[in-house]
């Protein structure tokens, strides 16, 4: 499985790890949508820890898609929420 | 908010990708040719690599801003707190308030500046390796592109296209959204610096080399009256040394030194003639009867008992 973290790029995971970010995503989205600030940030942190942790960067050439794609480390709640709708932040 | 339905439970991670993909399938699907979509991809690339490289200069272009006036403003709090030294050494704890006030809002900007220096520092880095990964995939794409026309097939060409074009797509939404990030916090920095600057300008924070400050312009006339006290002491201590008999000196030597008594225009006019002890014959003469006309440049009123 392949996993983007905006502005910093892609990894492989492994399957075998989906459950866990499962959770953590969970977590972000509950946050999000209770407008939890500390919440948000610990799920984000921890969501993104996770992957960093368990996949290996892929190859600056690569021309893969990502399955899963996650915000900026330093999103804001906004941000995200942005990035929930199709007019929000991605350019054309 | 987004609770509806079957996005309920998504997931965040889930639903960024599906946007991401209904962006890139919008502008595929404005391509009747596949192949079109290769070459206005390509283009797409292009521009996008050139933006991301502006976005590198701009952002490197407000951090040496935000550095020169740093450097300005260390300069000025490390000046205002010399004045302060200075003041306090000739009694003047007023002034020296003065000065120590300033060099702490000085020192405030200062810590805002270099807030917003490692900010700029880490926005920099992170678009320069967003563009070197952009320019790699743009060479892989490239690569595929030439490799899917001299082979089409229409059988097969769409399915590629697709593959290659979701990838690049995918991470030029990614560094399209870092330019506009950079370019939010550019803009907010520069709003910010140039509040600075007019701050500076306006004396507030008394730009280095800039206009002179009130606070220097006291201590420059304190400084300057100890210099005239200074070099009175030194006069008269030449004088009375040197010339002692001038002490005896008729009407014109009177004259010469009553006209005299302000600091060193009297020394150039009357380099033997002490001010203090030769005042009385003036006044004598005055009461005396003898008109004051009769007295060299006795147009001048009589000094004694001032500037000592």
């Amino acid at each position: 499985m392949i996993v983007r973290i905006l502005g910093e790029g892609q990894f492989r995971v492994d399957d075998t790890a989906t459950t866990e970010l499962n959770h953590l995503d969970t977590a972000l989205e509950t946050a999000v949508e209770h407008s939890d600030e500390p919440a948000f940030q610990a799920a984000l942190t921890g969501l993104l820890a996770q992957v960093r942790a368990d996949g290996s960067p892929l190859p600056p050439d690569s021309l893969e898609e990502s399955d899963l794609i996650l915000p900026h480390q330093d999103s804001s709640m906004d941000e995200v929420r942005k990035l929930l709708t199709d007019e929000g932040l991605i350019p054309g | 908010m987004l609770m509806k339905g079957t996005a309920a439970r998504m997931g965040v991670m889930k639903r960024v990708q599906l946007v991401f993909k209904a962006k890139a399938n919008k502008a595929l699907d404005k391509m009747e040719d596949p192949r079109e979509t290769l070459d206005y991809s390509y283009q797409r690339q292009l521009e996008l690599l050139t933006k991301v490289r502006r976005g590198v200069a701009d952002v490197a272009t407000s951090r040496k801003r935000v550095e020169l006036q740093m450097n300005q403003l260390q300069q000025q709090a490390n000046k205002l707190d010399d004045q302060a030294r200075k003041a306090l050494g000739l009694g003047r704890e007023d002034l020296a308030r003065d000065a120590l006030t300033r060099k702490s809002s000085a020192q405030g900007q200062l810590n805002d500046l270099q807030g917003q220096y490692a900010q700029l520092q880490a926005e920099e880095e992170k678009l320069t390796v967003a563009s070197q990964r952009l320019q790699a995939k743009v060479d892989a794409f490239r690569t595929r592109k030439e490799t899917i026309k001299a082979t089409y097939t229409a059988a097969e060409a769409q399915t590629r296209i697709n593959e290659a074009f979701s990838g690049i797509s995918e991470e030029m939404g990614d560094v399209g959204m870092a330019i506009q990030r950079a370019e939010d916090k550019t803009a907010q920095m520069q709003a910010r610096a140039g509040a600075i600057d007019e701050l500076m300008a306006s004396g507030a924070l008394d730009d280095v080399g800039g206009r002179r400050d009130d606070i220097q312009a006291e201590l420059d006339q304190l400084s300057a009256n100890s210099d005239v006290e200074s070099e009175l002491r030194r006069l008269r201590g030449e004088i009375a040394a040197n010339t002692p008999k001038q002490l005896e000196g008729g009407p014109n030597g009177d004259g010469q030194a009553a006209n005299g008594g302000q600091g060193q225009s009297q020394a150039q006019s009357a380099p033997y003639a002490p001010p203090a002890p030769l005042a009385p014959p003036q006044q004598a003469a005055q009461s005396a009867g003898i008109p004051v006309s009769d007295l060299p440049s006795a147009n001048d009123q009589p000094q004694d008992g001032e500037g000592s």
